[in-house]
């Protein structure tokens, strides 16, 4: 059986949303934090809820929303999420609201929507959506649990055209309690520099990444998903990618280009550095977080930069790491680690 | 591919016990588990039960051992996990793919909330050690190194579903043959966040809960943790005690009607169970008994009932909501309850549940009452319904 991509949509701090040039257009930020790129939500979402949601629920919304459109498909047959740290906005509220008012008449609003699975189930209200619905909440391999039961759904012949997706925001909160636990540079920096500091620390991210998924061939699909696998604390990194690329009857010779999840901290990378400079010497080699920042589910952003390669046959100037040492990128390994725990692999195809 | 999953071991805690022995006791004595809140530093000491276990965190600590975070709800998982596996006691652990598939709701938000105090006066304060470990994945990250779980693990957060969806995502990883052990419930730990935002709600019964009951007024919160070990058939021929039973049955649906409240149909809650009976196989007929979801909710026991009445009217297996024990535990509720289905299978056990007096003028079944054993228990149906209108059913069946 076969999984292919038949369409996404990804909510960044590029413009990556709706009818955009494919990254022609880079939007170049100063500090650590980047904000995501709000679309037009009343495309997407009636007008009196756009007052209630919060930001991860009207990206997450949109995101799934404009998939869909791009798949041509109304009704999924299953919503599955990842998010790391779900609804900080609502959740903060709340949590202020019980501090500052001594749990004294609290309003329910920012409760009601503070759980994790509050996307999946607007989605799933929105679209009066009765199928299998599911929120992964596993740290930075949130969006790869959902895409996991996503394509053993696939498998399993229990559903089709899968909706499934990765979302995470960033409020203040977030934002300065990460910055006081070291994930961000302490010294200004610019996303487009990101890679030339050499020192500690990243730039944060958020966003909102979505896919249908099926296993029907058809001209219109975006990719195919020939497989993708995570693992944690591994201690044989180039043995677990080579077993990999050998499952799917590959080897390292096989792939077009590497997209690695290189966010410039110096702990970060080395890994990277590592891998690419023993299995991939002669690939041509991309990388995206600064563009998009880091966050828990940034593997959607690759996710996504990978099918719209593989469909449009180009491969952005503004990723490029490396030379273009082929012609065209038709088989595409995305390699992301969060904080050197969680590694996933992701292997991309044209159709 | 194997075609059956097992349950190899459980484990459980909850405000009745500290281990499965001490839950069969509790329920034997009919004994809640609901009380003044005593551990909980909160307003509405003294004004609203809970079902609080009635160990302190550094109780569970000297059974624990030291963890790396020490959030209650890390502590809670680690004992009920920990007894699971030592119960299935698996031959040869180490040769084997092993996982760890838990749910939660809250992550570390007991810690965060001490964290928040703090920093709410000065973000430049609060200890970072109560807040590093706020994700709900650190819960189960923290667990599975103390289990020495490696292979695989995930989180799953579904609100008052998580972990039937839990268990549910492990069996089919096992089916899918990604693995041959899942260690896999869910764990959630009392906090002033959730307690204060079912407040928000006004569903929480001042008095101790009355599921099913025509003058139910409400939920009483609980904490706790459970968990199943499933194995493959494989597996399952190794093991030196004979498999509980089986997990033959399981469906997640949306009830796609509200965020919070529950379609007055029951929409979500019958095609959970609807589709868990066809997925194993079985007619309505065949379920021996149903360990509701039954929260105590005005709106829950009634949608859930219309949705019993709807599939199975007129014959009526045992139901019963073991939350007349253990309070609401949400994330973890799903997976306590399975354990209790499994015990329901392997002692021929029904629960009473406590408390109820009169039936639902809609309904034309009740609860069973009283402590049944001995009972002919070949398949338990366990239901779990959560926000979003995320409705999970599991059947486990006797082999």
């Amino acid at each position: 059986m076969k999984v292919y991509i038949r369409s996404s949509a990804c909510i960044s701090a590029q413009n990556t949303f709706g009818n955009q040039g494919f990254l022609t257009d880079v939007v170049e930020y100063e500090g650590t934090r980047l904000r995501a790129i709000e679309p037009d939500y009343k495309k997407f979402i009636d007008p009196k809820q756009i007052r209630r949601m919060s930001h991860v629920i009207k990206m997450g919304v949109s995101a799934a929303k404009e998939c869909l459109i791009n798949g041509n498909v109304e009704m999924p047959g299953a919503i599955i999420t990842g998010t790391a740290f779900g609804c900080m906005e609502d959740t903060v509220t709340f949590l202020t609201r019980i501090i500052e008012q001594e749990e004294e008449l609290l309003p329910p609003t920012a409760f009601i929507q503070s759980t994790h699975n509050t996307v999946a189930a607007q989605i799933a209200l929105m679209l009066q959506c009765h199928a299998y619905n599911n929120t992964f909440v596993h740290k930075g391999m949130s969006f790869e649990s959902a895409l996991l039961d996503a394509t053993m759904l696939l498998i399993e012949q229990e559903a089709d055209n899968i909706l499934v997706g990765g979302t995470e925001e960033m409020v203040d909160t977030s934002f300065t309690v990460l910055t006081r636990l070291g994930l961000y540079k302490r010294e200004p920096v610019t996303n487009l520099s990101l890679y030339d500091h050499n020192t500690k620390g990243t730039i944060g991210g958020e966003g909102a990444g979505f896919f249908l998924l099926t296993d029907k061939a058809s001209a219109d699909n975006q990719a195919e998903l020939l497989g993708h696998t995570f693992f944690y604390k591994p201690t044989d990194v180039e043995k677990r990618i080579t077993a990999f690329l050998y499952e799917h009857s590959l080897t390292a010779a096989d792939i077009d280009l590497v997209i690695t999840g290189k966010n410039g901290d110096t702990r970060n990378d080395a890994v990277y550095t590592q891998v690419c400079d023993s299995l991939f010497k002669n690939t041509t080699l991309a990388a995206y977080k600064h563009l998009c920042g880091e966050y828990t589910v940034a593997s959607t952003f690759a996710l996504w930069l990978a099918a719209n390669i593989v469909k449009k046959g180009v491969v952005p100037k503004a990723v490029l790491q490396t030379p273009e040492f082929t012609a065209t990128s038709k088989k595409i390994l995305l390699y992301n680690h969060y904080q050197n725990k969680y590694h996933s692999l992701m292997l991309v195809s044209a159709i | 591919m194997s075609q059956s999953v097992y349950v190899a071991g459980v484990g459980v805690i909850s405000a009745i016990g500290n281990n499965v022995t001490e839950h069969l006791a509790a329920f034997e004595r009919g004994e809640a588990g609901m009380a003044e809140i005593t551990l909980l530093n909160t307003i509405h000491r003294h004004k609203l039960p809970v079902a609080e276990v009635k160990l302190t965190d550094e109780e569970l600590i000297a059974v624990t051992g030291p963890t790396t975070h020490n959030s209650r709800t890390a502590l809670l998982s680690l004992v009920a996990a920990r007894e699971a596996l030592n119960d299935a006691a698996i031959p040869n652990l180490k040769e084997l793919r092993t996982g760890f598939v838990s749910a939660n709701s809250v992550g570390g938000m007991d810690k965060s909330e001490d964290f928040f105090v703090e920093f709410l006066a000065d973000n430049s304060k609060g200890k970072l050690k109560n807040v590093f470990d706020h994700e709900c994945g650190s819960m189960t990250e923290i667990v599975a190194d103390q289990l020495g779980i490696t292979d695989f693990m995930t989180t799953i957060s579904t609100a008052c579903s998580s972990s039937a969806n839990a268990i549910f995502y492990a069996a089919r990883l096992i089916k899918n043959n990604m693995l041959d052990v899942a260690v896999a419930g869910g764990v959630d730990a009392l906090t002033k966040f959730t307690l204060n935002g079912f407040n928000t709600l006004m569903i929480l019964d001042k008095e101790f809960c009355k599921p099913f009951d025509e003058h139910r007024e409400g939920l009483n919160l609980g904490e706790g943790a459970g968990y199943v070990v499933l194995v493959s058939d494989k597996v399952a021929k190794t093991l030196t005690n004979p498999a509980y039973c089986k997990l033959s049955g399981y469906n997640n649906s949306n009830d796609a009607y509200h965020q919070t409240a529950s379609s007055p149909e029951g929409t979500g809650s019958y095609m959970a169970m609807k589709g868990a009976l066809a997925k194993s196989g079985l007619q309505p007929a065949d379920i021996s008994y149903i360990n509701l979801h039954g929260t105590g909710t005005q709106n829950n026991d009634s949608a859930e009932g219309t949705a019993v009445k709807r599939l199975f009217d007129p014959n009526y297996p045992p139901v019963s909501s073991t939350k007349s024990f253990t309070g609401h535990t949400l994330g973890a509720s799903g997976g306590i309850e399975a354990v209790f289905s499994v015990l329901s299978i392997k002692h021929g056990l029904i629960y009473p549940n406590l408390r109820f007096k009169t039936r639902i003028s809609d309904l034309p079944f009740e609860p069973e009452t009283k402590y049944l054993k001995g009972q002919d228990i070949k398949h338990v149906m366990s239901n779990s319904f959560g926000f979003g209108g995320n409705c999970t059913s599991l059947i486990f069946s006797a082999v």
